[in-house]
């Protein structure tokens, strides 16, 4: 290491001793290399220069620039395309739409917004996994911690909070203009079901939510909502045919829900689990699989030309 | 009038997504029938006058010839987006500074909350255990919800109504959905929410929440109105009543989806699964305004009481 430092600095030690001492034999060899080493300098710098102005000026014509955005973008309809096409996080989107899918009245946005709440939930989630323990007594503290000495914790909570009811609102309200435009009709059938399941994953996510911050709120509205399982028929100590099939509060659904007959630790950590970690996961895979669906299946299903009643086909009669 | 009382329920935060839906959801009924209605009047229009549905465009949509029927993505639709998750954003931040999400005491399991109550969106099917046993309003209901939900795209042999709003044209499942998500979904939200008290008990709005307050309520199983009390004649007499309203709800429904030569011509597309599935799930759900009626009318607990289940 030393030794590569020091090297570039060897000639420059050696030129000014030689410089030093013959000063009256002979000037012009000594101050002929400085001369040449700080114009060489001059030109190095005036060349820094040009390419940084250069670069500034048009920044996408660096080799950086190029490998990350692969293709050129200008104002052509072209580009503009493949801008979206290119781009992992917008490839989901179709160069060109109809025109009229674009209208807010149609659509509501609704389906958009509910993912861009998920992502905003999956930040603010994630943030605040940093500050919290999925276990009895610690959760409680930990959110109070979160509340009074976490820098913008507070605001962290409220809107992971918030985000999460509004996520239930718009997935609803999405269901329902879904519905109203008759858009789960041929070809979207099976997209309205995929949807069906992320409405009961987003319920799901919610509900495991409640739990974590192990006040009474969370507690009580858990212990209401597992009670029920114990009363699954078949599969539930108190349910119909429960008992005939020997459930217990001990081995029946509610039991492997809670992982124990009452709401304690178990059930917090399961509730962490599923939260964090299993709904989640898929919940994105099916999202995923949904918009990739609403592509496939043609883009947004309108607003199409209306069909009148005497357009009907007859189906086929077996 | 115990404004305070009022105010509490009200400003609870986490009520405030069930004032909030009191107002998104009939501003978007409202939204989607005034275009349904526009439609109509248009599809009243390309009806009488064939002419025109031959050359007309058949969007209440504004469109001119010679307007490119495409636009690009990138920034006719990427702008709303980016707008849109500013807008949402806004809001969120906004909501989250002005108000703070709720933290109890810590979880006591030997101290009861009074009322305890589920999220706010599972409050419809707490609602229901009101008038159910918990395997149905808790487990049966749900689990029906889901695949009733997920029947739908296939049950419906209607093609009309494909990617517009309409009413004239989708009549029935537009009033089917309309009374599943907005009477029994939402509207039960709102009175597990706001009313439901104490006790579980219906305190109106503005009415003061007493925690000792008791009624006196008697509620007889419909086979005790009738004198039956042994148990295999209640087994009987229940599987007969239940059984008598499986067959009346199906004719009633048979009648309602044949009335009119419209209904008649989509129900002549449906394929005899089709015919039964959607059958089953509309017998089931007219259950739930039955028994609730059944309730609050004649103060009937159980229809069918057997000693495995009740009904
Ligand atoms: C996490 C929940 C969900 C997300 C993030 C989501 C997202 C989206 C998005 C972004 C679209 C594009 C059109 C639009 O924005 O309206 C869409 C369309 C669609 N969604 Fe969802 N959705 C969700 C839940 C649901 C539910 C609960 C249903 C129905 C039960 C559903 C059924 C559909 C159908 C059928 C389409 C195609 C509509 C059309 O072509 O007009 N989705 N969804």
């Amino acid at each position: 290491m030393a030794d590569t430092n020091g090297q570039p600095e060897k000639p420059v030690d050696t030129g000014s001793p030689a410089a030093g001492n013959g000063s009256g034999n002979g000037p012009g060899n000594g101050s002929s290399a400085v001369a040449k080493v700080l114009a060489d300098a001059k030109a190095v710098r005036a060349r820094a220069t040009e390419e940084l102005k250069e670069t500034i000026k048009a920044p996408e014509k660096t080799d950086v620039w190029k490998s990350i955005l692969r293709v050129k973008h200008d104002e052509t309809p072209r580009s503009r395309a493949l801008g979206v096409l290119s781009n992992v996080f917008l490839h989901l989107h179709p160069a060109k739409i109809n025109r009229d899918a674009v209208a807010y009245k149609y659509t509501w946005g609704m389906g958009g917004m509910t993912f861009y709440v998920y992502i905003t939930l999956v930040f603010t989630g994630t943030l605040l996994m940093f500050y919290y323990h999925p276990s009895k007594i610690i959760a409680f503290r930990d959110i109070l911690y979160l509340e009074s000495d976490v820098p913008f914790g507070k605001l962290l909570r409220n809107m992971h909070r918030w985000g999460a009811h509004l996520m239930v609102i718009m997935v609803e309200l999405h269901m329902f203009r879904v519905f109203l435009t008759g858009s789960y009709k041929k070809p979207r059938e099976f997209n309205w079901v995929v949807g069906v399941l992320l409405l009961v994953l987003t319920l799901l996510l919610s509900f495991t939510g409640y739990l974590l911050p192990d006040d009474q709120l969370g507690f009580w509205a858990v212990t209401v909502g597992t009670n029920m399982a114990r009363a699954t028929p078949l599969l539930g100590h108190a349910g119909p045919f429960g008992p005939q099939l020997g459930m217990t509060p001990f081995n029946d659904v509610r039991f492997g829900l809670l992982g124990g007959s009452i709401v304690d630790s178990n059930a917090l950590l399961r509730a962490y689990i599923w939260h964090c970690v299993a709904i989640p996961i898929l919940a994105s895979a099916f999202m995923v699989v949904h918009f990739w669906r609403v592509r496939k299946d043609g883009g947004i299903s309108g607003p199409a030309p209306m069909m009148l009643e005497r357009e009907i086909k007859d189906v086929r009669k077996i | 009038m115990d404004f305070h009382q009022l105010w509490t329920i009200v400003s609870t935060p986490d009520n405030v997504p069930i004032v909030l839906l009191l107002f998104l959801v009939p501003f978007y009924t409202w939204y989607g029938m005034r275009q349904a209605f526009a439609n109509d009047r248009l599809i009243a229009e390309l009806e009488a006058n064939p002419e025109m549905a031959k050359t007309h465009h058949r969007k209440t949509q504004p469109y001119k010839t010679g307007w490119a029927k495409e636009v690009h993505v990138w920034p006719y639709l990427l702008r709303i987006e980016f707008l849109a998750a500013i807008i949402v954003t806004v809001i969120l931040m906004v909501w989250s500074i002005t108000l703070n999400a709720p933290l109890e005491e810590p979880s006591n399991p030997t101290l009861t909350m009074n009322p305890s109550k589920a999220p706010w969106y599972f409050l419809g099917l707490q609602e229901m255990l009101v008038y159910f046993d918990p395997w149905m309003a808790g487990v049966v209901m749900p689990s029906l919800i889901i695949v009733g939900l997920m029947v739908i795209p296939y049950i419906d042999t209607n093609p009309l109504g494909n990617g517009y709003y309409t009413y004239k044209q989708r009549k029935f499942s537009i009033l089917t959905f309309i009374f599943g998500f907005i009477v029994l979904w939402v509207s039960m939200i709102v009175i597990g929410t706001l009313i439901r008290g104490p006790g579980w008990m219906w305190f109106w709005p503005g009415t003061t929440w007493d925690h000792n307050r008791l009624i006196f309520e008697v509620n007889r199983d419909l086979p005790d109105i009738f004198g039956i009390t042994t148990r295999v004649p209640k087994i009987i007499f229940g599987a007969i009543v239940v059984g008598l309203y499986l067959v009346a709800a199906g004719i009633g429904i048979h009648k309602l989806i044949t009335k009119t030569a419209f209904n008649r011509r989509i129900y002549a597309r449906m394929s005899v699964l089709q015919y039964v599935v959607m059958q089953t799930f509309l017998i089931i759900m007219l259950a739930l305004p039955v028994k609730i009626l059944a309730r609050l009318m004649f103060r009937i607990k159980y229809i069918w009481v057997t000693p495995w289940f009740n009904i």
